[in-house]
Protein backbone atom coordinates (compact mmCIF):
# COMPACT_ATOMS: atom_id res chain seq x y z
CA UNK A 1 0.00 0.00 0.00
CA UNK A 2 1.36 3.44 -1.05
CA UNK A 3 1.87 6.33 1.52
CA UNK A 4 -1.07 8.03 0.69
CA UNK A 5 -3.54 4.80 1.00
CA UNK A 6 -1.90 4.30 4.43
CA UNK A 7 -2.17 8.24 5.72
CA UNK A 8 -5.94 7.63 4.20
CA UNK A 9 -6.22 4.14 6.34
CA UNK A 10 -9.72 3.19 5.79
CA UNK A 11 -10.83 1.96 2.06
CA UNK A 12 -12.81 3.95 0.01
CA UNK A 13 -15.82 4.76 -0.11
CA UNK A 14 -17.83 2.25 -2.85
CA UNK A 15 -19.96 3.89 -5.36
CA UNK A 16 -23.67 2.84 -4.90
CA UNK A 17 -24.96 0.07 -6.73
CA UNK A 18 -27.57 0.72 -9.76
CA UNK A 19 -30.86 -0.33 -8.15
CA UNK A 20 -32.91 -2.47 -9.85
CA UNK A 21 -36.05 -1.14 -11.79
CA UNK A 22 -33.96 2.03 -12.55
CA UNK A 23 -31.29 -0.13 -14.18
CA UNK A 24 -33.90 -2.63 -15.60
CA UNK A 25 -35.71 0.57 -16.90
CA UNK A 26 -32.34 1.72 -19.10
CA UNK A 27 -31.55 -2.05 -20.59
CA UNK A 28 -35.16 -1.86 -21.50
CA UNK A 29 -34.94 0.96 -23.55
CA UNK A 30 -31.54 0.59 -24.86
CA UNK A 31 -32.86 -2.67 -26.50
CA UNK A 32 -35.24 -1.73 -27.56
CA UNK A 33 -33.88 0.76 -29.22
CA UNK A 34 -31.62 -2.03 -30.44
CA UNK A 35 -34.80 -4.17 -31.83
CA UNK A 36 -35.83 -0.46 -33.71
CA UNK A 37 -32.24 -0.73 -35.71
CA UNK A 38 -31.66 -4.69 -35.73
CA UNK A 39 -35.04 -6.46 -35.52
CA UNK A 40 -37.87 -4.75 -37.57
CA UNK A 41 -37.19 -7.12 -40.89
CA UNK A 42 -37.33 -10.15 -38.55
CA UNK A 43 -40.49 -9.26 -37.24
CA UNK A 44 -41.67 -9.32 -40.81
CA UNK A 45 -40.48 -12.28 -41.49
CA UNK A 46 -42.02 -14.02 -38.35
CA UNK A 47 -45.50 -11.93 -38.43
CA UNK A 48 -45.66 -13.41 -42.65
CA UNK A 49 -44.18 -16.92 -41.82
CA UNK A 50 -46.97 -17.20 -39.22
CA UNK A 51 -49.94 -15.78 -41.59
CA UNK A 52 -48.28 -17.99 -44.38
CA UNK A 53 -48.59 -21.18 -42.03
CA UNK A 54 -52.41 -20.23 -41.42
CA UNK A 55 -53.17 -19.28 -45.19
CA UNK A 56 -51.52 -22.95 -46.00
CA UNK A 57 -53.93 -24.48 -42.85
CA UNK A 58 -56.99 -22.63 -44.32
CA UNK A 59 -56.84 -25.54 -47.36
CA UNK A 60 -57.05 -28.38 -45.09
CA UNK A 61 -58.90 -26.96 -41.45
CA UNK A 62 -62.35 -25.66 -42.09
CA UNK A 63 -63.38 -24.42 -38.81
CA UNK A 64 -63.86 -25.28 -35.38
CA UNK A 65 -61.86 -26.23 -32.54
CA UNK A 66 -58.59 -27.28 -35.14
CA UNK A 67 -59.11 -23.68 -36.62
CA UNK A 68 -59.14 -22.18 -33.30
CA UNK A 69 -55.46 -24.27 -32.46
CA UNK A 70 -54.50 -22.57 -35.47
CA UNK A 71 -54.87 -19.41 -35.00
CA UNK A 72 -53.59 -19.43 -31.57
CA UNK A 73 -50.55 -21.30 -32.40
CA UNK A 74 -49.46 -19.13 -35.18
CA UNK A 75 -50.03 -16.10 -33.08
CA UNK A 76 -47.99 -17.42 -30.22
CA UNK A 77 -45.43 -18.68 -32.94
CA UNK A 78 -44.65 -15.02 -33.40
CA UNK A 79 -44.00 -14.87 -29.62
CA UNK A 80 -41.48 -18.23 -29.85
CA UNK A 81 -39.91 -16.72 -33.24
CA UNK A 82 -38.84 -13.29 -31.53
CA UNK A 83 -38.59 -14.14 -27.79
CA UNK A 84 -37.14 -17.59 -27.77
CA UNK A 85 -35.07 -17.99 -31.31
CA UNK A 86 -33.51 -14.67 -31.72
CA UNK A 87 -32.98 -14.24 -27.41
CA UNK A 88 -31.53 -16.95 -27.77
CA UNK A 89 -28.90 -16.00 -30.36
CA UNK A 90 -28.62 -12.59 -28.91
CA UNK A 91 -27.62 -13.62 -25.77
CA UNK A 92 -25.18 -16.75 -27.50
CA UNK A 93 -23.60 -14.05 -29.44
CA UNK A 94 -23.20 -11.54 -26.51
CA UNK A 95 -21.24 -14.23 -24.64
CA UNK A 96 -19.09 -15.24 -27.69
CA UNK A 97 -18.18 -12.09 -28.40
CA UNK A 98 -17.54 -11.17 -24.81
CA UNK A 99 -20.16 -8.13 -24.67
CA UNK A 100 -21.23 -9.68 -21.03
CA UNK A 101 -17.56 -8.11 -19.46
CA UNK A 102 -19.24 -5.08 -20.46
CA UNK A 103 -22.57 -6.00 -18.03
CA UNK A 104 -20.20 -7.70 -15.98
CA UNK A 105 -18.02 -4.98 -15.26
CA UNK A 106 -20.76 -2.41 -13.81
CA UNK A 107 -22.99 -2.69 -10.97
CA UNK A 108 -26.06 -3.70 -11.55
CA UNK A 109 -28.03 -6.42 -10.78
CA UNK A 110 -27.86 -9.74 -13.33
CA UNK A 111 -31.63 -9.63 -12.99
CA UNK A 112 -32.23 -6.51 -14.43
CA UNK A 113 -30.19 -7.46 -17.19
CA UNK A 114 -31.89 -10.53 -18.02
CA UNK A 115 -35.33 -9.31 -17.54
CA UNK A 116 -34.88 -5.92 -19.08
CA UNK A 117 -33.48 -8.07 -23.01
CA UNK A 118 -36.08 -10.34 -21.96
CA UNK A 119 -38.59 -7.83 -21.64
CA UNK A 120 -38.08 -5.75 -24.46
CA UNK A 121 -37.95 -8.99 -26.89
CA UNK A 122 -41.15 -9.87 -25.46
CA UNK A 123 -42.78 -6.39 -25.99
CA UNK A 124 -41.52 -6.40 -29.38
CA UNK A 125 -43.31 -9.16 -30.42
CA UNK A 126 -47.55 -7.43 -29.62
CA UNK A 127 -47.66 -5.77 -33.30
CA UNK A 128 -46.94 -9.47 -34.56
CA UNK A 129 -48.53 -10.93 -32.32
CA UNK A 130 -52.31 -8.82 -32.63
CA UNK A 131 -51.74 -8.57 -36.30
CA UNK A 132 -51.71 -12.53 -36.67
CA UNK A 133 -54.36 -12.48 -34.21
CA UNK A 134 -56.95 -10.40 -35.97
CA UNK A 135 -55.61 -12.08 -39.74
CA UNK A 136 -56.68 -15.28 -38.31
CA UNK A 137 -59.59 -14.62 -36.66
CA UNK A 138 -60.82 -13.27 -40.05
CA UNK A 139 -59.50 -15.80 -42.31
CA UNK A 140 -61.16 -18.61 -40.23
CA UNK A 141 -64.22 -16.73 -38.96
CA UNK A 142 -63.51 -16.87 -35.71
CA UNK A 143 -65.12 -14.04 -32.98
CA UNK A 144 -62.28 -11.25 -32.10
CA UNK A 145 -64.44 -10.17 -28.66
CA UNK A 146 -61.87 -11.88 -26.56
CA UNK A 147 -59.07 -10.81 -28.14
CA UNK A 148 -58.15 -9.04 -25.35
CA UNK A 149 -57.16 -11.49 -23.75
CA UNK A 150 -53.43 -11.05 -25.22
CA UNK A 151 -52.99 -8.75 -23.25
CA UNK A 152 -52.45 -11.24 -20.62
CA UNK A 153 -50.72 -13.87 -23.12
CA UNK A 154 -48.02 -12.20 -24.65
CA UNK A 155 -46.71 -10.77 -21.48
CA UNK A 156 -46.60 -14.13 -19.64
CA UNK A 157 -45.98 -16.32 -22.75
CA UNK A 158 -43.74 -13.65 -23.65
CA UNK A 159 -42.24 -14.01 -20.45
CA UNK A 160 -41.65 -17.66 -20.34
CA UNK A 161 -40.88 -17.82 -23.79
CA UNK A 162 -37.89 -15.05 -23.39
CA UNK A 163 -36.53 -16.80 -19.96
CA UNK A 164 -35.93 -20.07 -21.67
CA UNK A 165 -34.25 -18.10 -24.69
CA UNK A 166 -31.82 -16.61 -22.62
CA UNK A 167 -31.12 -18.79 -20.53
CA UNK A 168 -30.30 -21.33 -23.26
CA UNK A 169 -28.54 -18.59 -24.92
CA UNK A 170 -26.32 -18.01 -21.91
CA UNK A 171 -26.02 -21.75 -20.99
CA UNK A 172 -25.15 -22.80 -24.30
CA UNK A 173 -21.34 -23.87 -24.45
CA UNK A 174 -20.62 -22.21 -27.93
CA UNK A 175 -22.74 -19.61 -30.19
CA UNK A 176 -23.87 -22.22 -33.10
CA UNK A 177 -25.19 -24.29 -30.35
CA UNK A 178 -27.01 -21.41 -28.79
CA UNK A 179 -28.32 -20.48 -32.40
CA UNK A 180 -29.02 -24.29 -32.96
CA UNK A 181 -31.12 -24.68 -29.39
CA UNK A 182 -33.20 -21.42 -30.58
CA UNK A 183 -34.06 -22.81 -33.76
CA UNK A 184 -35.10 -25.79 -32.57
CA UNK A 185 -36.89 -24.38 -29.85
CA UNK A 186 -39.28 -22.27 -32.44
CA UNK A 187 -39.57 -24.85 -34.55
CA UNK A 188 -41.20 -27.32 -31.36
CA UNK A 189 -43.26 -24.22 -30.64
CA UNK A 190 -44.46 -24.00 -34.31
CA UNK A 191 -45.65 -28.20 -34.92
CA UNK A 192 -46.48 -28.39 -31.47
CA UNK A 193 -48.45 -25.35 -30.95
CA UNK A 194 -50.25 -25.31 -34.81
CA UNK A 195 -51.00 -28.54 -35.12
CA UNK A 196 -54.16 -29.74 -33.41
CA UNK A 197 -53.60 -31.63 -30.22
CA UNK A 198 -56.02 -34.51 -30.69
CA UNK A 199 -54.30 -35.69 -34.25
CA UNK A 200 -50.59 -35.62 -32.58
CA UNK A 201 -49.12 -39.34 -30.95
CA UNK A 202 -49.55 -39.91 -27.62
CA UNK A 203 -45.22 -38.93 -26.71
CA UNK A 204 -45.72 -35.84 -28.94
CA UNK A 205 -48.67 -35.03 -26.95
CA UNK A 206 -46.35 -35.08 -23.90
CA UNK A 207 -43.48 -32.84 -25.84
CA UNK A 208 -46.60 -30.71 -26.68
CA UNK A 209 -47.27 -30.25 -22.49
CA UNK A 210 -44.06 -30.04 -21.31
CA UNK A 211 -43.21 -26.51 -23.99
CA UNK A 212 -44.61 -23.40 -21.99
CA UNK A 213 -46.00 -21.87 -25.33
CA UNK A 214 -48.53 -24.17 -25.26
CA UNK A 215 -50.52 -22.68 -22.49
CA UNK A 216 -50.34 -19.55 -24.03
CA UNK A 217 -51.83 -21.32 -27.18
CA UNK A 218 -54.82 -22.91 -25.09
CA UNK A 219 -55.18 -19.63 -23.24
CA UNK A 220 -56.06 -18.09 -26.39
CA UNK A 221 -57.63 -20.99 -28.36
CA UNK A 222 -60.29 -21.02 -25.43
CA UNK A 223 -60.81 -17.45 -25.58
CA UNK A 224 -62.29 -17.99 -28.92
CA UNK A 225 -65.15 -19.84 -26.95
CA UNK A 226 -68.65 -17.77 -27.03
CA UNK A 227 -68.98 -18.33 -23.66
CA UNK A 228 -64.72 -18.96 -22.76
CA UNK A 229 -64.05 -20.85 -19.25
CA UNK A 230 -62.47 -18.59 -17.60
CA UNK A 231 -61.34 -20.24 -14.95
CA UNK A 232 -59.18 -22.92 -17.00
CA UNK A 233 -57.81 -19.85 -19.56
CA UNK A 234 -56.94 -18.03 -15.99
CA UNK A 235 -55.10 -21.62 -15.33
CA UNK A 236 -53.54 -21.60 -18.14
CA UNK A 237 -51.96 -18.51 -17.86
CA UNK A 238 -50.67 -19.47 -14.59
CA UNK A 239 -48.72 -21.82 -15.69
CA UNK A 240 -47.52 -19.48 -18.35
CA UNK A 241 -46.33 -17.20 -15.42
CA UNK A 242 -44.77 -19.87 -13.04
CA UNK A 243 -42.62 -20.86 -16.41
CA UNK A 244 -41.52 -17.33 -17.11
CA UNK A 245 -40.75 -16.74 -13.28
CA UNK A 246 -38.84 -19.63 -12.89
CA UNK A 247 -37.04 -19.99 -16.77
CA UNK A 248 -36.14 -16.00 -15.99
CA UNK A 249 -34.51 -17.17 -12.69
CA UNK A 250 -32.36 -19.86 -14.41
CA UNK A 251 -31.65 -17.16 -16.84
CA UNK A 252 -30.41 -14.47 -14.22
CA UNK A 253 -27.95 -17.62 -12.78
CA UNK A 254 -26.56 -18.17 -15.85
CA UNK A 255 -25.95 -14.58 -16.65
CA UNK A 256 -24.13 -14.50 -13.49
CA UNK A 257 -22.32 -18.42 -14.41
CA UNK A 258 -21.26 -16.61 -18.23
CA UNK A 259 -20.48 -13.77 -16.42
CA UNK A 260 -17.47 -14.33 -14.23
CA UNK A 261 -15.32 -17.20 -15.54
CA UNK B 1 -3.53 1.84 -3.96
CA UNK B 2 -3.48 -1.05 -5.50
CA UNK B 3 -1.50 -3.82 -4.63
CA UNK B 4 -1.41 -7.05 -6.36
CA UNK B 5 0.29 -9.92 -5.04
CA UNK B 6 1.55 -13.11 -6.45
CA UNK B 7 -0.87 -13.35 -8.60
CA UNK B 8 -1.40 -16.55 -10.74
CA UNK B 9 -3.89 -17.98 -13.32
CA UNK B 10 -3.10 -21.42 -15.80
CA UNK B 11 -5.52 -21.84 -18.46
CA UNK B 12 -6.38 -25.45 -18.66
CA UNK B 13 -4.51 -27.38 -21.11
CA UNK B 14 -7.48 -27.93 -24.26
CA UNK B 15 -7.56 -31.02 -26.17
CA UNK B 16 -7.60 -30.81 -30.02
CA UNK B 17 -10.96 -30.72 -32.26
CA UNK B 18 -11.13 -30.87 -35.38
CA UNK B 19 -9.80 -27.30 -37.20
CA UNK B 20 -8.41 -26.22 -33.63
CA UNK B 21 -5.09 -27.93 -32.34
CA UNK B 22 -4.58 -28.98 -28.73
CA UNK B 23 -3.31 -26.26 -26.62
CA UNK B 24 -0.99 -27.33 -23.74
CA UNK B 25 -1.69 -25.46 -20.16
CA UNK B 26 -0.59 -22.30 -19.97
CA UNK B 27 0.33 -19.81 -17.20
CA UNK B 28 -1.13 -16.49 -18.24
CA UNK B 29 -0.13 -14.56 -15.44
CA UNK B 30 2.59 -16.19 -13.59
CA UNK B 31 3.28 -14.97 -10.08
CA UNK B 32 2.52 -11.03 -10.84
CA UNK B 33 3.15 -8.64 -7.99
CA UNK B 34 2.68 -4.88 -9.06
CA UNK B 35 2.10 -1.64 -6.64
CA UNK B 36 0.18 1.52 -8.30
CA UNK B 37 0.21 4.95 -6.70
CA UNK B 38 -2.92 6.95 -6.35
CA UNK B 39 -3.12 9.50 -9.17
CA UNK B 40 -1.02 7.35 -11.31
CA UNK B 41 -1.32 6.46 -14.62
CA UNK B 42 0.86 3.11 -14.96
CA UNK B 43 0.82 1.11 -17.83
CA UNK B 44 1.18 -2.48 -19.03
CA UNK B 45 3.37 -3.30 -21.74
CA UNK B 46 4.36 -6.32 -23.74
CA UNK B 47 3.48 -7.84 -26.77
CA UNK B 48 0.59 -9.84 -27.38
CA UNK B 49 0.05 -12.84 -25.81
CA UNK B 50 1.89 -11.54 -22.88
CA UNK B 51 -0.98 -11.97 -20.11
CA UNK B 52 -1.85 -8.36 -19.75
CA UNK B 53 -5.71 -8.94 -20.80
CA UNK B 54 -5.92 -12.24 -18.41
CA UNK B 55 -3.79 -9.69 -15.88
CA UNK B 56 -6.52 -7.04 -16.25
CA UNK B 57 -9.31 -9.11 -16.33
CA UNK B 58 -8.60 -10.15 -12.47
CA UNK B 59 -8.02 -6.93 -11.78
CA UNK B 60 -11.74 -6.22 -12.40
CA UNK B 61 -13.43 -9.11 -11.21
CA UNK B 62 -13.79 -10.71 -14.52
CA UNK B 63 -11.90 -13.82 -14.14
CA UNK B 64 -10.64 -15.25 -10.16
CA UNK B 65 -7.16 -15.97 -9.76
CA UNK B 66 -6.03 -19.56 -8.88
CA UNK B 67 -3.63 -17.71 -6.12
CA UNK B 68 -2.79 -14.21 -5.16
CA UNK B 69 -4.35 -11.42 -3.55
CA UNK B 70 -5.65 -7.89 -5.68
CA UNK B 71 -6.46 -5.04 -2.96
CA UNK B 72 -7.58 -1.87 -4.63
CA UNK B 73 -8.39 1.27 -2.03
CA UNK B 74 -8.61 -1.18 1.01
CA UNK B 75 -10.75 -3.74 -0.38
CA UNK B 76 -9.90 -7.49 -1.48
CA UNK B 77 -11.13 -7.83 -5.10
CA UNK B 78 -10.06 -11.85 -4.99
CA UNK B 79 -12.32 -12.45 -2.01
CA UNK B 80 -15.33 -9.78 -3.72
CA UNK B 81 -15.33 -9.48 -6.84
CA UNK B 82 -18.34 -7.96 -6.82
CA UNK B 83 -17.06 -4.30 -5.36
CA UNK B 84 -14.87 -3.85 -8.57
CA UNK B 85 -17.11 -2.47 -10.25
CA UNK B 86 -18.13 -0.05 -7.79
CA UNK B 87 -14.33 0.87 -7.90
CA UNK B 88 -13.55 0.90 -11.37
CA UNK B 89 -14.45 2.20 -14.52
CA UNK B 90 -13.76 -0.60 -17.25
CA UNK B 91 -13.08 -0.27 -21.21
CA UNK B 92 -12.69 -3.50 -22.36
CA UNK B 93 -11.85 -4.81 -25.62
CA UNK B 94 -14.77 -5.62 -26.84
CA UNK B 95 -17.87 -3.50 -27.37
CA UNK B 96 -20.42 -6.26 -28.81
CA UNK B 97 -22.66 -5.30 -25.69
CA UNK B 98 -23.39 -1.70 -26.97
CA UNK B 99 -22.56 -1.88 -31.18
CA UNK B 100 -26.03 -1.78 -31.85
CA UNK B 101 -26.89 1.69 -29.56
CA UNK B 102 -26.38 5.25 -30.78
CA UNK B 103 -23.32 6.89 -29.29
CA UNK B 104 -25.19 8.87 -26.98
CA UNK B 105 -27.75 5.78 -25.38
CA UNK B 106 -24.66 3.53 -25.42
CA UNK B 107 -22.73 6.45 -23.04
CA UNK B 108 -26.40 7.27 -21.44
CA UNK B 109 -27.04 3.73 -20.51
CA UNK B 110 -23.76 2.69 -19.28
CA UNK B 111 -24.24 5.92 -17.06
CA UNK B 112 -27.46 4.58 -15.45
CA UNK B 113 -25.86 0.91 -15.13
CA UNK B 114 -23.23 2.62 -13.28
CA UNK B 115 -25.94 3.78 -10.53
CA UNK B 116 -26.60 7.55 -11.79
CA UNK B 117 -30.24 8.70 -12.20
CA UNK B 118 -31.88 9.79 -15.22
CA UNK B 119 -30.85 13.43 -15.01
CA UNK B 120 -27.00 13.21 -13.85
CA UNK B 121 -26.51 10.17 -16.15
CA UNK B 122 -27.57 12.60 -19.42
CA UNK B 123 -25.72 15.53 -18.36
CA UNK B 124 -22.69 13.34 -17.89
CA UNK B 125 -22.97 11.79 -21.20
CA UNK B 126 -23.32 15.49 -22.84
CA UNK B 127 -20.19 16.35 -20.99
CA UNK B 128 -18.03 13.41 -22.09
CA UNK B 129 -19.25 13.46 -25.47
CA UNK B 130 -18.33 17.15 -25.90
CA UNK B 131 -14.80 16.65 -24.49
CA UNK B 132 -14.08 13.26 -26.95
CA UNK B 133 -15.41 15.96 -29.55
CA UNK B 134 -18.26 13.33 -30.33
CA UNK B 135 -20.96 15.25 -29.66
CA UNK B 136 -21.60 15.52 -34.19
CA UNK B 137 -21.85 11.81 -33.71
CA UNK B 138 -23.90 11.09 -31.02
CA UNK B 139 -26.70 9.81 -33.17
CA UNK B 140 -25.72 7.15 -35.11
CA UNK B 141 -25.21 3.61 -33.99
CA UNK B 142 -21.55 2.60 -33.33
CA UNK B 143 -22.01 -0.29 -35.81
CA UNK B 144 -22.07 2.60 -38.32
CA UNK B 145 -19.04 4.10 -37.32
CA UNK B 146 -15.26 3.87 -38.27
CA UNK B 147 -12.95 1.29 -36.12
CA UNK B 148 -11.56 4.75 -34.80
CA UNK B 149 -14.74 6.26 -33.65
CA UNK B 150 -16.17 3.36 -32.23
CA UNK B 151 -13.42 2.87 -29.81
CA UNK B 152 -13.94 6.99 -28.97
CA UNK B 153 -17.46 6.38 -28.10
CA UNK B 154 -16.32 3.19 -25.62
CA UNK B 155 -13.85 5.65 -23.82
CA UNK B 156 -16.87 7.72 -23.35
CA UNK B 157 -19.18 4.90 -22.49
CA UNK B 158 -16.39 4.20 -19.72
CA UNK B 159 -15.77 7.39 -18.42
CA UNK B 160 -19.46 8.60 -17.75
CA UNK B 161 -20.39 7.87 -13.86
CA UNK B 162 -16.90 8.88 -12.16
CA UNK B 163 -14.82 5.86 -10.74
CA UNK B 164 -11.43 6.64 -8.60
CA UNK B 165 -9.62 3.97 -10.80
CA UNK B 166 -9.72 3.67 -14.25
CA UNK B 167 -8.52 0.37 -16.14
CA UNK B 168 -8.28 0.82 -19.85
CA UNK B 169 -7.33 -1.67 -22.31
CA UNK B 170 -6.10 -0.74 -25.65
CA UNK B 171 -8.57 2.35 -25.27
CA UNK B 172 -6.79 4.55 -28.43
CA UNK B 173 -6.27 1.36 -30.93
CA UNK B 174 -7.26 2.44 -34.36
CA UNK B 175 -7.91 5.74 -33.59
CA UNK B 176 -6.44 9.07 -35.45
CA UNK B 177 -3.85 11.28 -33.39
CA UNK B 178 -7.08 13.91 -32.97
CA UNK B 179 -8.88 10.83 -31.15
CA UNK B 180 -5.62 9.50 -29.43
CA UNK B 181 -5.53 13.66 -27.65
CA UNK B 182 -8.44 13.73 -26.87
CA UNK B 183 -8.67 10.55 -24.95
CA UNK B 184 -5.03 11.70 -23.57
CA UNK B 185 -6.66 14.71 -22.30
CA UNK B 186 -9.70 13.24 -21.32
CA UNK B 187 -7.72 10.56 -18.95
CA UNK B 188 -5.39 13.29 -17.43
CA UNK B 189 -7.81 15.74 -16.36
CA UNK B 190 -9.47 12.73 -14.57
CA UNK B 191 -6.46 12.11 -12.77
CA UNK B 192 -5.15 16.23 -12.32
CA UNK B 193 -9.16 17.13 -10.89
CA UNK B 194 -10.26 14.04 -9.24
CA UNK B 195 -6.95 12.61 -8.17
CA UNK B 196 -7.88 9.14 -10.62
CA UNK B 197 -5.65 6.26 -10.75
CA UNK B 198 -5.31 5.01 -14.30
CA UNK B 199 -4.18 1.18 -15.25
CA UNK B 200 -3.59 1.30 -18.87
CA UNK B 201 -2.35 -1.61 -21.16
CA UNK B 202 -0.83 -1.04 -24.32
CA UNK B 203 1.49 -2.61 -26.45
CA UNK B 204 2.23 0.77 -28.50
CA UNK B 205 5.72 1.89 -27.03
CA UNK B 206 5.24 5.06 -28.71
CA UNK B 207 2.08 6.42 -26.84
CA UNK B 208 3.77 4.46 -23.35
CA UNK B 209 6.83 6.77 -23.80
CA UNK B 210 5.08 10.00 -23.79
CA UNK B 211 1.41 9.14 -21.68
CA UNK B 212 2.76 6.60 -18.81
CA UNK B 213 4.08 8.07 -15.01
CA UNK B 214 5.42 3.94 -14.76
CA UNK B 215 5.03 1.30 -16.66
CA UNK B 216 5.70 -2.83 -15.86
CA UNK B 217 6.70 -4.81 -18.86
CA UNK B 218 5.14 -7.94 -18.90
CA UNK B 219 6.35 -10.89 -21.15
CA UNK B 220 4.56 -14.37 -20.78
CA UNK B 221 2.86 -14.12 -17.86
CA UNK B 222 5.36 -12.12 -15.97
CA UNK B 223 6.75 -9.00 -14.82
CA UNK B 224 10.67 -8.45 -16.48
CA UNK B 225 10.51 -4.74 -15.40
CA UNK B 226 8.75 -2.06 -14.00
CA UNK B 227 9.90 1.50 -13.69
CA UNK B 228 9.10 5.06 -15.33
CA UNK B 229 9.88 5.34 -19.13
CA UNK B 230 13.07 7.22 -18.70
CA UNK B 231 14.15 5.17 -15.85
CA UNK B 232 14.06 1.84 -18.38
CA UNK B 233 15.49 3.72 -20.77
CA UNK B 234 18.33 4.17 -18.62
CA UNK B 235 19.44 0.56 -18.43
CA UNK B 236 20.31 0.75 -22.05
CA UNK B 237 21.49 4.71 -22.15
CA UNK B 238 24.91 3.72 -22.96
CA UNK B 239 23.97 2.35 -26.51
CA UNK B 240 22.80 3.79 -29.37
CA UNK B 241 20.36 2.66 -32.16
CA UNK B 242 21.51 2.90 -35.37
CA UNK B 243 19.06 2.14 -38.44
CA UNK B 244 20.36 1.75 -41.68
CA UNK B 245 18.32 1.51 -45.16
CA UNK B 246 19.81 -0.10 -47.85
CA UNK B 247 18.35 1.27 -51.60
CA UNK B 248 17.89 -2.17 -53.02
CA UNK B 249 20.25 -5.16 -50.56
CA UNK B 250 22.85 -4.90 -48.18
CA UNK B 251 26.32 -5.08 -50.16
CA UNK B 252 27.17 -8.24 -47.86
CA UNK B 253 30.59 -8.52 -50.20
CA UNK B 254 32.10 -5.66 -48.14
CA UNK B 255 33.37 -6.99 -44.94
CA UNK B 256 32.53 -3.68 -42.81
CA UNK B 257 28.89 -4.67 -43.97
CA UNK B 258 29.08 -8.18 -43.39
CA UNK B 259 30.39 -7.74 -39.77
CA UNK B 260 27.66 -5.44 -39.05
CA UNK B 261 24.94 -7.76 -40.38
CA UNK B 262 25.32 -10.54 -37.08
CA UNK B 263 24.53 -7.73 -35.11
CA UNK B 264 21.29 -6.22 -36.93
CA UNK B 265 18.03 -7.29 -36.87
CA UNK B 266 17.01 -7.41 -40.33
CA UNK B 267 13.12 -6.90 -41.98
CA UNK B 268 13.66 -6.20 -45.58
CA UNK B 269 15.85 -3.79 -46.89
CA UNK B 270 16.20 -2.33 -43.10
CA UNK B 271 19.09 -2.89 -40.67
CA UNK B 272 18.22 -2.33 -37.05
CA UNK B 273 21.16 -2.13 -35.02
CA UNK B 274 21.68 -1.35 -31.05
CA UNK B 275 25.58 -0.67 -30.57
CA UNK B 276 27.58 1.18 -27.86
CA UNK B 277 28.64 4.45 -29.30
CA UNK B 278 32.28 4.25 -30.52
CA UNK B 279 31.14 0.97 -32.52
CA UNK B 280 28.00 2.65 -33.72
CA UNK B 281 30.45 5.58 -35.08
CA UNK B 282 32.49 3.14 -36.53
CA UNK B 283 29.83 1.67 -38.30
CA UNK B 284 28.31 4.96 -39.22
CA UNK B 285 31.54 5.72 -40.63
CA UNK B 286 32.14 2.74 -42.47
CA UNK B 287 28.51 2.39 -44.42
CA UNK B 288 28.40 6.55 -45.53
CA UNK B 289 32.20 6.12 -46.82
CA UNK B 290 33.40 3.77 -49.68
CA UNK B 291 31.66 1.17 -51.65
CA UNK B 292 28.62 0.81 -49.19
CA UNK B 293 27.66 4.42 -49.25
CA UNK B 294 26.39 3.66 -53.15
CA UNK B 295 23.99 1.10 -51.67
CA UNK B 296 23.06 3.15 -48.56
CA UNK B 297 19.63 4.63 -49.35
CA UNK B 298 19.21 6.32 -45.76
CA UNK B 299 20.42 5.98 -42.08
CA UNK B 300 19.55 6.99 -38.70
CA UNK B 301 21.65 7.51 -35.14
CA UNK B 302 18.26 7.92 -32.58
CA UNK B 303 18.95 7.52 -28.55
CA UNK B 304 17.48 4.24 -27.66
CA UNK B 305 13.13 3.71 -27.26
CA UNK B 306 11.01 1.72 -24.91
CA UNK B 307 11.23 -1.08 -27.80
CA UNK B 308 14.91 -0.89 -27.42
CA UNK B 309 14.63 -1.53 -23.48
CA UNK B 310 12.51 -3.90 -24.17
CA UNK B 311 15.01 -6.02 -26.21
CA UNK B 312 17.10 -5.39 -23.84
CA UNK B 313 15.16 -7.14 -21.16
CA UNK B 314 15.45 -10.35 -23.46
CA UNK B 315 12.13 -9.50 -24.96
CA UNK B 316 11.78 -12.36 -27.68
CA UNK B 317 8.18 -11.87 -29.09
CA UNK B 318 8.83 -8.35 -30.26
CA UNK B 319 6.43 -8.70 -33.32
CA UNK B 320 3.15 -7.83 -30.56
CA UNK B 321 4.87 -4.23 -30.18
CA UNK B 322 3.30 -1.59 -32.20
CA UNK B 323 5.16 1.23 -33.35
CA UNK B 324 3.29 4.60 -34.29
Amino acid sequence: MSAIGAVAGAAATLAPRARLFPSLAAVYRAQLSRARVARIPLLFVATFQSIGIMVLMRGVVDGGSEARAVVAGSSVLVVAFVALNLLAQYFGQLRAGGGLDHYATLPVPPAAVVLGAAGAYASFTVPGTVVTAVTGSVLFGLPMVHLWVLVAVVPLSGAALSGLGAALGLLAPRQEIATLLGQLGMSAALLLGVLPADRLPEPIGWARDLLPSTYGVEALSRSFDAHPDWAVVALDLAVCAVVGVASLAVATWAYRRAAVR
Amino acid sequence: MCAVRDLVKTYPPARGRRGTPATPEVRATDGISLDVRRGEIFGLLGPNGAGKSTLVRQLTGLMRPDSGSVDILGHDLVRHPERASRLIGYLGQESTALDELTVALAAETTGRLRGLPVREARAERDAVLDELGLTEIAGRPLKKLSGGQRRLACVAAALVGERPVLVLDEPTTGMDPVARRAVWAAVDRRRAERGATVLLVTHNVIEAETVLDRVAVIERGKVIACDTPAGLKERVAGEVRVELVWRERAPLEIPEVAALRASAQESGRRWALRLAPDEARAAVAAVTGGAAFAALDDFSLATPSLEDVYLALGGGATKGLVKA
